[in-house]
């Protein structure tokens, strides 16, 4: 018991803290609506009532988390998920643009790196722009690329998971190069001492040496892929997908709608990020790099 | 189509990629490492310049390098506005005040482990999520103006600093530690000569990657709404009316930013931190 | 005993060029091994045992003079796989069993699966880690893996072993156990070694020859045939014949470090 306290306590702790600071800043902001409406209506509230109110509007400022818990149940279990007011609905096809740009992007990433760990013209002309790249905001041109894809009759999936497939692209050949260039020269000597091949120091000693490397970074790629698609349905009016949903709740002033929106999104990107944990656990275990 | 242009631009790949590969088995000095990026960057726009105008691309799709630079040149003061607008005033603002404020918490749960073993582990999570959607809710909040580009700012940039100051508050070794219990050291003693000194290198890690957070932030929570200047703003209106050439000017603005943000934290990292192994090559 | 010759050195030097004008690694070095022979190179860091020994494994290359390593250039006898090199590090990949580790180079040269089996068993038992083959490197104490990296040196049963220090991170005690082992190692298969310390009695005790090196430029300045014989107990070390023998060793360096 106390174990689990060391562990999981201080997590709930401050999970329950920005709980209870949500609420009380759902009071803060949300009063002014409360108070304006009672102007209008006359009455007077009780503090409790006062209180309660301000959690319970149909377009607050900040909806109280269980407003938006029931708003994700209404949009999720509630209906059939082929529907256009389901949440999960538009999460998958989020999900689904941001897994085919992040599996591009990835293998692409990785065969850069080949490339750039094994000639060194690639190297020197690649790298420094790649390194570059990682500094600029890149995700500028999202709008750019869905519009004019449109234009050449490019619609639907395809433009997002680019865009996605850019924004993972980056940080994996960053740290694959980084992996593939991992082993030490002692490391490196003994594969020359047994006259290996290239491509027998590749696959025996680089490819399993850039394992953790390889996880880290799509980790990063993975959550960079879901911001570009959501990103992406942003212009051009789509209706579809979660940056859609987030788009049109601004639009119509629906803040709960946001917010559930958003915190869809959030529990994706964390779903992502926990699949592709677990499977690096899975495999540094199984590899016997993680005691 | 125009074959001498096209035939142009793999002849000018071919040899600059020769011209490169035989640089690159010269003696690596300084100017090869400098002079072999500079030739395939100049190749890209030379051979994006030929094939646009080779095979007729009309300039609504992709417009040529020469297009964009006139584009840059003529616009420079609306570029101008919408660089202060976004950068200074949405970037740069934010940047300070949420590395600032993320700073402050860190040192303030320094002597709380329990606070620290809760924050670490949410603030990882919190910063693989995609914040920028809180974006629409914060130009609610604050209104079209800068101030709620900043607002998102200082959210995306507040984790990833928290996390990085918080980790290397922790960086200085128990030898370390022990030498400045063995001087009787009083707490801010030890925070200000041993352990802040020892965790600059991560808070330098934490405020170089807000500098591209930073930049994001305020450029896309232009795209919910945004007073007539800024180049989220730009951006999203440009492309609209399909003019892309303005597109790629604002882009190269953006580019140009981001470096150079990233270039002047870097610069003060090898300043304060140039003791560390990274820093000495 | 056979007095073939394995390695001939002849005027051998290597200079590397660096920001702060040439380094003499090694110069005028003029050595012969014969087959069978168990060479030490001793001398402070700086000396070239280590460079030395690189050349021969056509890990560095020469600027000037000859050497022969089976009567064929280093980089020929890298190509035809004739000597196992044996780092200060066991450097054993963490995701391979120790069986995977031995294994490795025999997969690289293409060996059949049922072979490969059969000669990692066998080193196995010549390093007396039988039983092992199925554990990760980390499971294994640094004696222990470091015996595993020389057997994945013999596994592809190449005359000639180079070592570089290899028991140099090891404590005495397991340093002077393996000793004993890789001597006892040595008479059973009859291989050439060469074999890099800074040890004294290490060198001493393990030799038949001892190379004794000095720094800037790097150069031999005494070749010492040792007269123990080839049967020694770990307490031949108390004996005057080895005291002397490590007398004249450690003047060998202290006249290198008289002219500095």
């Amino acid at each position: 018991m106390k174990r689990l306290w060391n562990r999981f306590g201080p997590v709930i702790t401050v999970v329950f803290g920005i709980i209870v600071l949500w609420y009380v800043m759902a009071v803060a902001l949300n009063s002014a609506w409360t108070i304006d409406k009672l102007g209008r209506t006359g009455g007077e509230l009780s503090v409790v009532e006062h209180i309660a109110d301000t959690w319970s509007q149909d377009k607050p400022k900040l909806p109280a988390p269980h407003q938006v818990v029931a708003e994700i149940w209404k949009t999720t279990v509630q209906k059939s998920i082929t529907s256009k007011r389901s949440l999960i609905y538009h999460a998958w096809i989020t999900l689904s643009a941001t897994l085919a740009g992040f599996g591009l992007g990835t293998v692409l990433g990785i065969l850069l790196a080949v490339g750039i760990v094994h000639n060194k013209a690639m190297n020197l002309s690649v790298m420094p722009w790649v390194i570059a790249s990682q500094t600029i905001p890149i995700l500028a041109i999202a709008p750019m690329i869905i519009v004019v894809l449109n234009a050449i009759g490019v619609t639907g999936l395809l433009p997002k998971a680019i865009i996605s497939m850019y924004l993972s692209f980056f940080p994996v050949v960053v740290g694959m190069v980084k992996g593939f260039r991992s082993p030490d020269q002692m490391q490196l000597d003994q594969m020359r001492t047994w006259y290996a091949s290239k491509w027998q120091t590749f696959w025996k000693l680089r490819w399993p040496s850039s394992m953790p490397y390889l996880f880290t970074s799509l980790k990063i790629g993975v959550a960079a892929a879901l911001v570009g698609t959501i990103v992406a349905e942003l212009p051009t009016g789509a209706v579809r997908g979660l940056g859609a949903r987030l788009l049109a709740g601004s639009y119509y002033g629906q803040t709960i709608q946001i917010w559930s929106a958003l915190l869809m999104a959030a529990s994706l990107a964390a779903g992502l990020v926990a699949i592709v944990s677990l499977v690096e656990r899975f495999t540094l275990r199984r590899m016997g790099m993680l005691r | 189509m125009n074959t001498t242009l096209v035939l142009g631009a793999i002849v000018f790949w071919l040899a600059a990629w020769g011209l490169n590969i035989w640089l690159s088995k010269q003696k690596q000095t300084r100017f090869i490492r400098v002079i072999v990026p500079v030739i395939f960057g100049i190749t890209l726009l030379v051979v994006w310049e030929l094939l646009v105008r080779g095979l007729n691309i009309k300039a609504v799709l992709l417009p040529p390098p020469s297009m964009i630079g006139a584009k840059f040149v003529d616009s420079l003061p609306i570029l101008w506005a919408d660089f202060q607008q976004t950068f200074i005033k949405g970037a740069l603002s934010g940047y300070f005040i949420g590395c600032g404020a993320a700073f402050l918490t860190a040192i303030a749960i320094d002597r709380s482990p329990f606070l620290q073993k809760g924050l670490l582990p949410v603030g990882n999570f919190v910063a693989a999520l995609p914040i920028i959607g809180m974006a629409p809710i914060l130009v609610m909040w604050l209104g079209f103006g800068w101030q709620s580009k900043a607002a998102v700012v200082v959210i995306m940039v507040f984790f990833p600093m928290l996390v990085n100051t918080v980790q290397g508050l922790q960086a200085a070794d128990h030898m370390q530690k022990d030498l400045m219990r063995t001087y009787a050291a009083s707490y801010w003693q030890s925070l200000l000569k041993l352990r802040l000194p020892a965790a600059a290198p991560f808070i330098f890690n934490g405020l170089k990657i807000s500098t591209t957070l930073a930049l994001i932030g305020a450029i896309v929570a232009e795209f919910f709404g945004s007073p007539i200047v800024g180049m989220g703003f730009r951006i999203s209106t440009e492309v609209g009316r399909l003019s892309l050439d303005m597109v790629w000017a604002e882009i190269a603005v953006a580019a140009m930013a981001g470096s150079a943000f990233y270039g002047v934290v870097s610069l003060l990292e090898r300043a304060a931190t140039f003791w560390h192994p990274s820093q000495r090559g | 005993m056979s007095s073939e010759v394995v390695i001939k050195a002849e005027h051998l030097s290597l200079t590397f060029e660096t920001n702060d004008g040439p380094v003499h690694a090694l110069q005028d070095v003029n050595l012969e091994i014969k087959r069978g022979e168990f060479v030490s190179f001793i001398g402070p860091s700086g000396c070239g045992k280590t460079t030395f020994l690189r050349v021969m494994a056509d890990l560095e290359q020469p600027t000037g003079g000859s050497i022969c390593v089976n009567g064929m250039t280093p980089a020929e006898a890298r190509k035809a796989r004739a000597y196992g090199y044996v780092f200060q590090a066991a450097g054993l990949y963490p995701w391979r069993t120790i069986g995977g580790n031995i294994r490795l180079p025999l997969e690289i040269m293409g060996i059949p699966k049922a072979e490969q089996a059969e000669r990692v068993a066998k080193v196995l038992k010549l390093v007396h880690l039988e039983g092992f083959e199925k554990k990760f490197p980390w499971q294994l104490s640094g004696g222990m893996q470091q015996r595993a990296s020389i057997a994945r040196a013999l596994a592809f049963d190449a005359d000639l072993l180079l070592m570089d220090e290899p028991f140099g991170a090891l404590d005495e005690i397991v340093r002077d156990h393996l000793n004993e082992q890789l001597l006892e190692l040595w008479a059973e298969t009859n291989k050439t070694i060469c074999f890099v310390t800074h040890s004294i009695p290490e060198a001493v005790y393990l030799s038949t020859k001892i190379v004794v090196m000095s720094p800037r430029p790097g150069r031999v300045t005494d070749v010492i045939e040792s007269t123990l014989p080839r049967e020694r107990p770990l307490d031949i070390r108390e004996t005057q014949e080895f005291l002397d023998i490590a007398h004249r060793v450690r003047e060998g360096l202290r006249a290198g470090h008289g002219d500095e």
